[in-house]
């Protein structure tokens, strides 16, 4: 987008676009993720995907009229939201619970704080979170990639009847692909010490959430989005770079233990949620120092959380944290005005 | 009413009224507590004795009669009192006819959210143990509670190998837990699958608390299968 | 009690913790049992009845003590009554079931530190008479179990799919873990807050008030 000038008093330069405008590129950049995870994991994650997307946007009308407030549909934040939670649930996640998920997101998420831009924490992983504590079992289920019949049959466990319970799926996923241990990448380092190859991560041939195996694809899409100055990419790279950073020092620390940063940059949800999560700009800091210890933090939380937690995966949480930590952040790092004196605030 | 008017200033209270009303109430209050403990005591009592005896029970299938015991370097006592020192905590088990069934022991170790409290029973002739329950927990429900009625988990204790060195002063094969599906000896715990925690927090207690239990107990078995 | 307002009738006394001051839906007191033991609809009744019959014992001798105690030790002396009847409750519970004594734990010992008693204690028992005060303090303590209940049994069903213990979807039920957890229970008593002050925002009364606001 050129930069218009327009002809009133300053500023002139219009940066961005309208919250509608950003929030449809974004959609944009997601949808080949989507679609990469349609082809990884076939009809099911395409099954999670559009009931997570239309639950979301359903409470959101659902919401917004009970609010009586005029429909927001149309700047598309329910939707990225809806698309985000699916890229991030297993692929084969029932879909009552995926539709759980999408109303609490937008509920406890959202409409509770008051709409969009007033909502303390991404929405998406707020969803992602209670049903992490809900369903704690049915959240670590996973199915292979690439099995032959993806396109043809659905997972058992898609069309679990609400309120009930997800059918036992390890059967099925053998039959699907030999030698499948439903093991994702971080659980076989943190509970055998087996190491995921890069090429497996690269070509998606993983076990994951539907939408975190895409490294290549998530960066593209990140860096359109950042090019365009939609996103901040100062929020990814600290994020990346911090947990980088983190994974080389315990691994200088003790080779024998701890992973290669690669295999921390590349496994689980980090780049997923660094990229699109962590960047939510309703609950990232605005300072530009704010940003980097916003990023850093979330970086160095993931880590911890992967190394010495109990789950093998933290991204959620240290995004959440995050998120919570925002206000605070701006607070402490709002520059000084011109003049001002020290220890005296406007 | 005299509680309804707007009160006067209060007049100044004397200390011997603070200390009157004190000492009455507490008096009172004093004589209700010990009425209803002594009132409730041997209920309560009861209560406990019926929930232990439940719990070996459950543990050594057959069992008909149960006794505690200390078992300490000096030797086995009943289990009155404080434990001597060094001494550890068991039940022996008997059947109808007197036989010494099993014993059995409290074991615990850190789980993923508090300690798992257990309970095992060890037959001294076969030297496994072969019953075990569960006492206490705060492992997440659904996941960590599996331990209480997943079918494979409680497979892993109809024989689980407890065999005592020649000089009965260690297990021969330390007690551990496994990956589920890894299991290969008598002496590894299969672990429950997504509940790898818990399954080895169980393993682990049961080898510390056997570990210690069995070398104190092993002199005295012959005595226990004669005691009545 | 303010002077010169009218003497509430008994029934009023009795509601008045039943609905108009709800311990927990409109006074929002004695949460930690509340949000700690209510995971089944039996507990949650077994945590009401407790904290009841302690209401109900310290109101009373509170409530005869009152022209006896003077001003200056007034707290000692309920604390040590409060504690008595909580220590009494605890012995009765585990003499008629170790089971319930298990669930609740270290929550019925919590029951003296309850900040609604205490606050019942000094602000009715020691200014009205035995009658009186046994009435409130058992619609406080009625109020009270309707609020544990309230959230004990939204939490049980969806946390264990079941009611009073019995089961209400059949046994492939997958139970909504987070019910059972602490954060379950901040969740329902989130939402039920929200729908008691939404319904209360609607009563007549209410309306009334804003259309008097709005046209003024």
């Amino acid at each position: 987008m050129t930069p218009r000038i327009e002809l009133r008093t300053s500023p002139h330069v219009v940066q961005g676009g309208s919250v509608e405008q950003i929030m449809l590129h974004v959609v944009l950049a997601l949808l080949p993720i989507a679609a990469f995870s349609v082809w990884q994991y076939g009809l099911s994650a395409l099954a999670s995907l559009v009931t997570v997307t239309l639950a979301c946007i359903g409470s959101e009308r659902l919401f917004n009229r009970l609010a009586g407030k005029p429909g927001t549909l149309t700047d598309w934040s329910a939707t990225i939201t809806g698309l985000l939670l699916a890229l991030s649930l297993p692929p084969a996640f029932p879909l009552w619970m995926g539709a759980v998920a999408g109303f609490v997101a937008i509920a406890l998420g959202k409409a509770l704080f008051g709409g969009i831009g007033y909502n303390v924490m991404n929405p998406a992983l707020v969803g992602r979170a209670f049903v992490q504590a809900a369903f704690p079992v049915a959240i670590t289920t996973w199915i292979p990639a690439f099995a032959p019949q993806r396109f043809s049959e659905f997972a058992p466990t898609t069309f679990t009847a609400p309120l009930m319970q997800p059918p036992d799926i390890s059967a099925w996923a053998k039959q699907a692909l030999d030698g499948f241990t439903g093991a994702t990448p971080l659980a076989s380092w943190k509970f055998d010490n087996v190491l995921t190859t890069p090429t497996d991560f690269l070509t998606g041939a993983v076990t994951a959430s539907a939408g975190e195996t895409s490294a290549i694809l998530i960066l593209l899409s990140g860096g359109y989005l950042a090019a365009r100055g939609f996103l901040d990419w100062r929020i990814p790279a600290a994020i990346l770079g911090s947990a980088a950073l983190a994974a080389l020092l315990f691994q200088w620390l003790d080779p024998a233990r701890y992973p290669d940063p690669l295999f921390v940059l590349l496994s689980g949800g980090l780049m997923l949620g660094a990229v699109f999560m962590a960047s939510d700009m309703a609950t990232s800091p605005v300072t530009p120092k704010g940003v980097w210890i916003y990023g850093a933090l979330i970086g160095v939380i993931t880590v911890m959380i992967r190394y010495f937690g109990g789950l093998t995966e933290g991204v959620m949480y240290a995004i959440l944290i995050g998120n919570a930590l925002t206000p605070l952040i701006d607070q402490v790092t709002q520059p000084k005005l011109f003049g001002q004196t020290r220890g005296k605030r406007a | 009413m005299t509680a309804l008017t707007q009160p006067a200033p209060p007049p100044a209270t004397s200390s011997l009224a603070m200390i009157r009303t004190l000492g009455v109430v507490a008096t009172v209050c004093g004589v209700l507590l010990v009425l209803t403990y002594q009132n409730t005591l041997e209920a309560i009592e009861a209560n406990k004795r019926i929930a232990l005896q439940r719990a070996v029970f459950k543990v050594i299938p057959g069992a008909a009669t149960m006794q505690a015991y200390y078992v300490s370097p000096t030797g086995v006592v009943e289990a009155n009192g404080a434990p001597p020192p060094g001494g550890l905590k068991f039940f022996a088990a008997r059947d109808a006819a007197g036989q010494l069934k099993a014993v059995a022991a409290e074991a615990g170790a850190m789980g993923y959210a508090d300690m798992v409290r257990v309970l095992y029973a060890y037959d001294p002739d076969r030297q496994v143990i072969n019953g075990f329950g569960v006492v206490a927990h705060r492992e997440t429900p659904g996941i960590g509670d599996k331990i209480i009625t997943d079918r494979g988990f409680l497979d892993n204790f109809r024989a689980l190998d407890a065999r005592l060195n020649d000089a009965g002063t260690a297990l021969v094969n330390a007690i551990k837990g496994v990956k589920h599906g890894a299991r290969q000896h008598a002496w590894e715990i299969d672990a429950i699958s997504g509940a790898t925690v818990t399954s080895r927090a169980v393993a682990k207690g049961i080898n510390d608390s056997a570990g210690k239990l069995l070398p104190l107990l092993r002199p005295h078995i012959e005595k226990l299968k004669e005691a009545p | 009690m303010i002077p010169g307002r009218q003497q509430p009738t008994n029934l009023e006394e009795f509601l008045e913790g039943l609905w108009k001051q709800n311990p927990v839906f409109v006074m929002v007191l004695g949460l930690c049992p509340a949000l700690a033991v209510t995971v089944s609809a039996v507990n949650a009744l077994a945590m009401g009845a407790a904290t009841t019959f302690v209401l109900l014992g310290s109101a009373l001798l509170v409530s005869l003590l009152r022209n006896f105690i003077p001003r200056e030790v007034r707290i000692a002396t309920y604390i040590v009554i409060i504690a008595t009847f909580v220590t009494i409750v605890d012995y009765l519970i585990a003499a008629i079931s170790l089971t319930v004594y298990e669930a609740l734990g270290p929550f019925i010992q919590l029951i003296v530190v309850n900040c609604m008693i205490l606050g019942r204690a000094e602000a009715h028992s020691s200014k009205n008479p035995p009658l009186r005060a046994l009435t409130n303090a058992l619609g406080m303590g009625l109020g009270f179990s309707l609020g544990l209940l309230a959230l004990g049994s939204v939490r049980e069903i969806f946390g264990s799919g079941s009611l009073f213990g019995i089961a209400l979807f059949g046994a492939d039920f997958q139970p909504w873990v987070v019910m059972l957890l602490p954060p379950g229970g901040f969740f329902v008593l989130g939402a039920w807050l929200l729908l008691f002050n939404w319904w209360r925002a609607r009563t007549p009364a209410a309306l009334k008030a804003a259309e008097v606001q709005s046209h003024g």
